[in-house]
């Protein structure tokens, strides 16, 4: 295939899967002036306006956030191939948090204090985020943060795009429960704030429903012996392991629950995750982990126009061989609700943006639709997928209705 | 006057008034609120640096484990400010209000009992002190008098570094884990994260640094730091002749320990927070190399290393996002290879003497000048 065929095919892409925002943009054919839109000395001139993007891409975490910059990069680039916001075209900062919490706060300052970008895009791990949260605040700056995370915050200079704990966990233990007859769990977790709180809003769930939970176990991250606990789950016989192991320590885990003779295809017991997404499975192989279940509100495999266009997208500019987890999908909304929320307001200024943020509406997004609730987390659906040999996940359910964010809820 | 004399030379004084010029005149001038804080920053790490010139430096031993008593400093300072942080009104929303944030959510659901003392500022100080200097007597009394030294004794600080760090991380519910101890606001009332705070904060940081020099300065001067030399370069020679080595060994790791620790708590106030990640083997690996490169011999070399090694990490991070931890490892080789003894070894052996013959020049016209003028008039 020659370029001279390849270029415009792609430019036809970019411009094709926003159709609806580039309509909203040719509506306001007019430019509004600066000192109209930007009224709190942001950086925004006449024809741009600039944006932070702040993640790590040294450290550790790097390998997880990595997609989020492509992911936020794709959705800035789509957006000025299709005009841009109020008529500028978005310029963006990259700053480098370097897995360590502390830049990631010195880093979000120098974006909010030096650069006045308008709106930062970042932060992966919840540590991360409590790390600039404060900062965010005190200079009033607007973060979209784009991880499935714990709950129990709900800052109005956040933007949620990820599912908060209960919206990825109520759904997936119903389906167990209903489709599966499950009746016992053994909830099994790295030890820190996420999967504690996950498994404490599961445990309530759980017993709410008058079923048992057989056992619960925390290993330290980067934790790599899985043999006792693996005992332990073979003497208690579970209908389902509950797992919320995080980062390399999936690895192991799930090559010595295969090495000890369990096959998860055979579902007895079954294992259902929350934190296994398409990026971790390529860590951890596909064969060693077919047969397990994942709710989550997005897999690559979604089956829907917009999740074509997107995937298409994104591997076009990105390489074909990547694969797209559901915080990728949660990072790319990042730059589109924040265009919404500009574009609703008429204006940059944080404090209109966040006015306008609740009850925004995003019919393009790969998940399908998502709508902004008053507490700054997203409603979104559930979906529970099937992982496959090939490292993809075979969407076997979907709630039918979009699930309501709840950062607090009663235990 | 005499006996100062004998303690400070007038090029000493030069240049440790120079350094003053540059901290407190300088750059409070020349940079706006959010570099200045940096600065701040960057100068936490000088009284680690500080520290490592006296105990390695001088005394020879190396510590790869100061990060550790940056750590204790900072936590003692973090636990007052987060108790402060942590009122009835601000935390209503928990399970237990009244007690950290971490802590509700981790099922604790009463104050430690070693929670308890922070309340008092008066207490918080002390423990910034007393704290890592107890921790690194207790250390150094086990090490010294057994005589570990040289590589031992720096693998076994590296094991309490990561000892350390385990235990943060894994007591989540008392110590904020891996995420730390965040959102710090107010010190006794006084929010510290408005620009005239941080520029409080750091002229006070400024304050402490120049004192702990000078004080580092007096003991090297002192008999003490004579022996510390002797004791580096032939142990056996200094114990035969009657000196309690172990002794003078524990006074420097624990007077490194306590300049690391006001650091850390300095750090705290300025950041607004403290994390694990300030107490690990890279952390504290990074504090050597502020010193390495500085120059470990020189007391204001340690200063000018912290500072420059952090301006180059933040510059080089936000102009090569990609790049910036390849340019400062070429930073790190090129300055062990070239220059052993650092920034101040380099200054010392190139640009002094040229200094020095320029003002000889300088001196030498100044007195033949004289004879000169009284012809002419």
């Amino acid at each position: 295939m020659s370029i001279t065929q390849n270029t415009p095919r792609r430019w036809g892409r970019w411009l094709a899967l926003p159709a609806l925002a580039l309509a909203s943009t040719l509506s306001h054919a007019a430019v509004p002036p600066t000192s109209e839109v930007n009224t709190t000395g942001l950086a925004v001139t006449d024809t741009t306006v600039k944006v932070g993007i702040l993640h790590s891409i040294t450290g550790t975490m790097a390998i997880s956030e990595t997609g989020s910059v492509q992911a936020e990069k794709l959705a800035i680039e789509q957006i000025n191939a299709a005009g841009g916001v109020l008529g500028r075209q978005i310029e963006y900062i990259q700053e480098d948090g370097a897995s360590d919490w502390p830049t990631f706060a010195e880093k979000s300052r120098k974006l909010l204090i030096n650069d006045k970008v308008a709106a930062v895009f970042g932060c992966w791990t919840s540590a991360s985020r409590k790390a600039v949260l404060p900062i965010f605040e005190q200079y009033n700056g607007m973060l979209y943060y784009p991880t499935f995370y714990e709950g129990l915050e709900q800052s109005p200079n956040v933007i949620y795009t990820g599912q908060e704990a209960t919206q990825q966990i109520i759904a997936g233990i119903d389906w167990v429960v209903r489709e599966k007859g499950a009746e016992s769990f053994y909830l099994l977790g790295s030890d820190y704030i996420w999967p504690r709180t996950s498994n404490k809003i599961a445990r309530a769930h759980i017993e709410s429903l008058g079923l048992e939970v057989v056992g619960e176990d925390y290993y330290p991250l980067g934790h790599t012996q899985f043999n006792s606990v693996i005992n332990r789950i073979r003497l208690k016989k579970p209908d389902v392991i509950y797992a919320i192991v995080v980062g390399g320590s999936n690895v192991a885990f799930y090559r010595q629950l295969q090495a000890a003779g369990f096959d998860l295809t055979q579902e007895s017991p079954l294992l259902l995750t929350i934190s296994v997404t398409e990026d971790e499975i390529l860590g951890i192989g596909g064969q060693n982990i077919e047969g397990a279940y994942a709710a989550m509100k997005y897999f690559q495999s979604l089956d829907n126009p917009n999740n074509e266009a997107f995937v298409e997208a994104f591997k076009e500019r990105w390489g074909d061989d990547i694969v797209i987890g559901d915080v990728t999908q949660a990072a790319y909304l990042g730059p589109w609700l924040w265009k919404a929320a500009v574009e609703k307001a008429g204006s940059f200024d944080i404090d209109k943006i966040r006015e306008a943020s609740p009850g925004i509406e995003l019919t393009t997004a790969p998940e399908g639709y998502v709508r902004i609730h008053e507490n700054h987390h997203l409603w979104s659906k559930t979906r529970v997928g099937r992982a496959m040999d090939n490292g993809q996940y075979e969407v076997v359910f979907e709630t039918d209705e979009l699930m309501e964010p709840d950062p607090f809820p009663e235990m | 006057m005499t006996a100062l004399r004998n303690l400070f030379s007038g090029r000493e004084v030069l240049y440790f008034l120079l350094l003053a010029v540059l901290l407190v005149v300088v750059l409070p001038l020349a940079l706006d609120a959010f570099r200045l804080n940096l600065t701040g920053k960057y100068l936490t790490f000088a009284f680690v640096a500080l520290g490592l010139v006296l105990c390695w430096g001088y005394g020879g031993v190396l510590s790869l484990g100061q990060g550790v008593f940056f750590g204790l400093g900072g936590y003692c300072m973090a636990m007052f400010l987060k108790l402060e942080a942590s009122d009835m009104a601000s935390t209503a929303r928990q399970t237990t209000p009244g007690i950290p944030d971490f802590m509700d959510w981790n099922q604790v659901t009463e104050l430690p009992w070693f929670w308890e003392p922070f309340h008092s500022l008066t207490f918080t100080l002390l423990a910034v002190l007393v704290v890592p200097a107890v921790f690194a007597f207790v250390i150094g009394f086990a090490m010294f008098k057994r005589r570990v030294g040289g590589v031992y004794f720096a693998i076994i600080t590296q094991a309490i570094a990561t000892i350390l760090t385990i235990l943060i991380i894994g007591q989540q519910g008392y110590t904020g884990g891996a995420n730390g101890m965040t959102d710090l606001r107010t010190l006794l009332g006084w929010d510290i994260r408005t620009d005239d705070a941080k520029q409080i904060l750091y002229f006070l940081c400024v304050f402490l640094l120049l004192l702990c020099l000078v004080l580092a300065h007096l003991i090297l001067r002192s008999k003490f730091g004579r022996i510390l030399v002797a004791m580096r370069d032939r142990e056996d020679r200094v114990r035969f002749s009657g000196y309690d080595v172990s002794g003078f060994k524990i006074f420097v790791f624990c007077l490194a320990g306590v300049f690391s620790a006001i650091g850390g708590a300095m750090f705290t106030l300025q950041v607004g927070f403290m994390s694990p990640s300030f107490v690990g083997i890279v952390p504290s690996i990074e504090m050597v190399i502020f010193c390495a490169v500085g120059g470990r011999l020189s007391l204001l070399g340690a200063v000018y290393g912290a500072l420059i090694v952090n301006l180059a990490k933040t510059s080089f991070s936000e102009s090569f996002p990609e790049l910036w931890l390849y340019a400062m490892g070429a930073l790190f080789i090129a300055v062990v290879l070239a220059f052993p003894n650092g920034l101040a070894g380099l200054y010392s052996r190139y640009l002094e003497p040229l200094l020095d013959r320029g003002w000889a020049n300088v001196r030498s016209r100044a007195v033949a000048v004289p004879p000169a003028q009284e012809k002419t008039s």
